[in-house]
């Protein structure tokens, strides 16, 4: 029987359930709902739930331990043991039904057990994209000295093998186009979220802050056309050429330019609230004693904010380390260690999808260095993030 | 106490010191102004280059033909029978079209451009001009034998020549348009045989291969976004609020919450390109779904958006006062009652908007869907539901991306009009956030 099937099996057999638990409930209590302990309906969905509940559980158990051993993935086994699990719950409900028997109670500890499974889903997902990355990153290492790989300079992947696979040039690109995105994104960030908070006008307010979060919500691919159909050629054409800087209008600059676009709405809203929680009696104090606001500001108001300031640059880091299209687009495809802005240079990440995309083959190193970069991409933004949500929460109760 | 007053005046004050410290004050404050308007500036220009470049996307240049379906040709066993006519292929319906525009040829020889020939104005026309006119044949088998009149794409050089992205001297560059093509179509514009106007084609047409760019169509893109949206809505949207309840409501307060806790707000800062990898290891290489399909993009991005829902929908169920679930009690329900029949219906709203942003979040995710195969060329729209949820789909961003990809020039222009139809989706789905918004939520 196939799974679908199956599927429906089970929802008509917690249909039926339903129908009889109801019925044998008003029965014991002699037809009078009054007698009962809970309400009726519960004594119907006692059984329903149950021999569903028991159905899915085995089906799922088996589909997964048939990943490992193939004695469980015969589906003869898994329509006879989901059916059987499902009757015998359905049966073990059943003669438990009576008047005095708690059906309420059965039910909602069975929906709690349902919501908790659903919060685990979160930590599901972390444990899977862990180990599945941590799995291919094994055996790249076994075809693949990791010295090489963390502390090589070169980056040459060829498919019929032999490939130098370093990450510094790698991680070089991903360093100096998230700094230059920092560089464009903070000041105009903090500056506006300063002049958003403290000067503007309601009217000014009510019209710039939109203005600016709308650009957290365009799509990155959006940004990466900018890139490579208007910020690369501008750049070339207006300062990389007659610089005498380099001729490829995919550069570490383009690239990093307009990340740095995309990061002024993160760090102008962060700050935003960060600096909106510094208490209005420090800003008093200062302004009671002569300050005027711009020293107010400076010398109180952003020194008292600072280690929120600073979480929050931290998580603009983490998202321009970790984004793709933009690079994809923009910086270009050759690995590089350069410190000229005006040259195409890679990232870790554009790295990924041209490993991972088009024809690859899962054995070679070449493929599986995919999921080592993978790993270390999550690890680095992991660990700015956890740093910079410890900063942001202490920060916060410092004021609370 | 009057004199107080007066002696306050800053006697030991240098003026121009405080000039010093006026002018800082307006500097800082001009560094805020400029701050705020090289953001709003940002925004102009970056919609701006986009429209400009998509707009034209959505009018295309069409030229009116009449095609004389030679029955010789088309139905060699002349009974109609439409096996028959579908064994002729797009490849026999190439000289049909030149040979019905030997009249048009002649015509145009006599007079404004001497140089044109049936070859060349032929070549004027999109190479899918055969295949629209082999479906037409397919659907009226009754008008073979008759001349018709049809209007075909033109080809991409010649509709960017009418939009002025081709010139003489680009063209005389150029091995896939002749300068005397121009003329032919200066002239043919005047005499009204050609024209620009909506094509429908563009949004719902599949894409179209390498050198066919007039052709290409965003509709096998946006169907595929839609079937992931349908799955993210359908998984996302329950398990969203299913773990939300637990945590907000139920949880004890120890280390396995804790750990629930911070996962959720770290996995809403992981790079989306690690779901893809997650997609790409899990759910192709060891769950064997299909490649390309939308079912595992769907599955890809609900990973991604539950973050995004868990936290807006437990921000809204705290938003409900405690004082509406206590008084349930009070009257004898269960918690578990309380919170589905009083609370959940109050936080409604919230949890609605929350979704509509993650749907939207969602819909313009690019990366992860690349390492799972959708950037793959898909030639037929994927079936209806449910088994078109196994069949090979792209998704809108990954179209854009995919008409970056490619050499000719024409293609920046689907790729910025695919972007605006994206652009318009999620105008429309924030609009509806907002609405629900201001209008269903309440505020207690």
């Amino acid at each position: 029987m196939s799974v679908s099937l199956l599927f429906w099996v089970l929802i008509a057999l917690g249909a039926a359930g339903y129908i009889v638990g109801r019925k044998k409930a008003l029965v014991s209590a002699g037809g009078n709902q009054l007698g009962l302990h809970s309400l009726v309906g519960y004594y119907g969905w006692s059984v329903a739930l149950a021999s569903f509940l028991a159905g899915v559980c085995v089906i799922v158990l088996l589909k997964f331990a048939g990943s490992f051993a193939e004695v469980f993935s015969n589906p003869a086994l898994l329509t006879i043991a989901a059916l059987a699990a499902a009757l015998a719950a359905f049966a073990l409900t059943f003669v438990r039904i009576d008047k005095d028997f708690r059906a309420r109670n059965y039910v909602e500890a069975m929906v709690k057990g349902l919501l908790f499974t659903a919060s685990l889903i979160a930590i599901l997902t972390t444990v899977m994209i862990v180990f599945s990355m941590l799995f291919e990153t094994g055996r790249f290492f076994s075809q693949y000295s990791w010295t090489e790989f963390f502390f090589g300079l070169n980056w040459a992947p060829n498919f019929r093998g032999d490939s130098d696979l370093g990450m510094l040039p790698l991680l070089w690109g991903t360093i100096y186009v998230s700094l230059i995105a920092l560089a464009v994104a903070v000041p105009i960030g903090l500056f506006s979220a300063i002049y958003l908070v403290e000067y503007a006008s309601p009217r000014v307010r009510s019209f710039a802050k939109p203005a600016i979060e709308v650009l957290a919500g365009i799509p990155t691919i959006v940004y990466g056309l900018f890139a490579l159909i208007t910020v690369g050629p501008l750049l070339r054409d207006w300062f990389a050429q007659p610089m005498g800087l380099g001729n490829s209008s995919a550069s570490v600059m383009t690239a990093g330019l307009v990340m740095g676009i995309m990061l002024i709405p993160f760090v102008s809203s962060l700050s935003d609230d960060i600096i909106n929680a510094v208490p209005r009696a420090m800003r008093d104090g200062s302004l009671g004693l002569g300050a005027t606001q711009s020293e107010t500001i400076r010398r109180v108001v952003i020194p008292a904010a600072l280690p929120g300031i600073v979480g929050a640059i931290l998580l603009a880091a983490s998202r321009a380390i970790g984004e793709t299209m933009i690079v994809v687009l923009g910086a270009g495809a050759a690995a590089r260690m350069s410190l000229n802005p005006f040259e195409a240079m890679t990232t870790v990440t554009v790295k990924i999808v041209s490993q991972l995309t088009g024809d690859t083959d899962f054995a070679s190193p070449e493929t599986l260095v995919a999921f080592a970069l993978g790993i270390t991409l999550f690890f680095l933004t992991l660990c700015l993030n956890v740093l910079a949500l410890y900063i942001v929460r202490r920060y916060r109760e410092q004021y609370e | 106490m009057t004199d107080a007053t007066a002696t306050a005046a800053p006697a030991t004050s240098d003026p121009s010191r405080t000039q010093r410290r006026n002018a800082a004050e307006k500097r800082f404050q001009l560094y805020g102004k400029l701050a705020v308007g090289i953001g709003v500036l940002a925004l102009i220009m970056l919609l701006g280059s986009i429209l400009s470049r998509g707009l034209p996307a959505f009018n295309q240049t069409f030229i009116k033909a009449d095609i004389t379906l030679d029955a010789a040709a088309l139905d060699p066993n002349g009974n109609r029978d439409p096996e028959d006519i579908r064994k002729v292929l797009t490849f026999a319906y190439k000289p049909l079209i030149n040979d019905s525009l030997t009249g048009l040829a002649e015509q145009l020889a006599a007079g404004p451009v001497p140089e044109a020939t049936p070859d060349l104005i032929a070549g004027m026309i999109s190479d899918a001009a055969t295949a629209t006119l082999r479906d037409y044949v397919i659907r009226n088998p009754g008008q073979i034998g008759e001349t018709v009149e049809f209007e075909f794409l033109a080809n991409a050089r010649i509709d960017q020549y009418l939009k002025g992205n081709v010139d003489r001297e680009s063209a005389a560059a150029d091995s896939r348009v002749d300068p005397i093509q121009l003329d032919i179509a200066d002239a043919l514009q005047e005499s009204g045989a050609m024209e620009k106007r909506f094509n429908l084609d563009f949004i719902i047409g599949p894409d179209a291969s390498e050198n066919r760019p007039e052709a290409a169509g965003i509709g096998v893109a946006l169907m595929g976004s839609a079937y992931m949206m349908l799955i993210v809505l359908c998984l996302a949207l329950p398990i969203g609020v299913a773990a939300s309840i637990y945590l907000e409501e139920f949880a004890p307060k120890n280390w396995i919450t804790d750990i629930i806790e911070v996962n959720i707000s770290n996995l809403a800062a992981v790079p989306s390109i690690v779901f893809g990898i997650l997609g790409l290891a899990i759910f192709i290489n060891y769950m064997h779904l299909p490649n390309s399909a939308p079912i595992v993009g769907g599955l890809v991005l609900t990973l991604m958006t539950l973050p995004t829902i868990i936290i807006s929908t437990r921000a809204s169920l705290k938003s409900v006062p405690p004082s509406i679930k206590e008084a349930a009690i009070g009257v004898g329900a269960s918690k578990m009652q309380a919170i589905f029949h009083h609370v959940l219906p109050l936080a409604a709203p919230g949890i609605l908007t929350g979704t509509i942003i993650g749907l939207a979040q969602a819909l313009g995710e690019t990366a992860p869907l690349l390492l799972i195969g959708m950037v793959a060329f898909v030639r037929d729209h994927p079936g209806s539901l449910p088994d078109g949820l196994f069949e090979p789909a792209t998704g809108l961003p990954v179209q854009v991306y995919n008409f970056t990809q490619r050499a000719d020039p024409a293609f920046v222009e689907r790729a910025s009009g695919a972007i605006i139809v994206l652009l318009a989706f999620l105008v429309i789905m924030n609009a509806i956030a907002i609405f629900l918004r201001q209008r269903l939520e309440r505020k207690w």
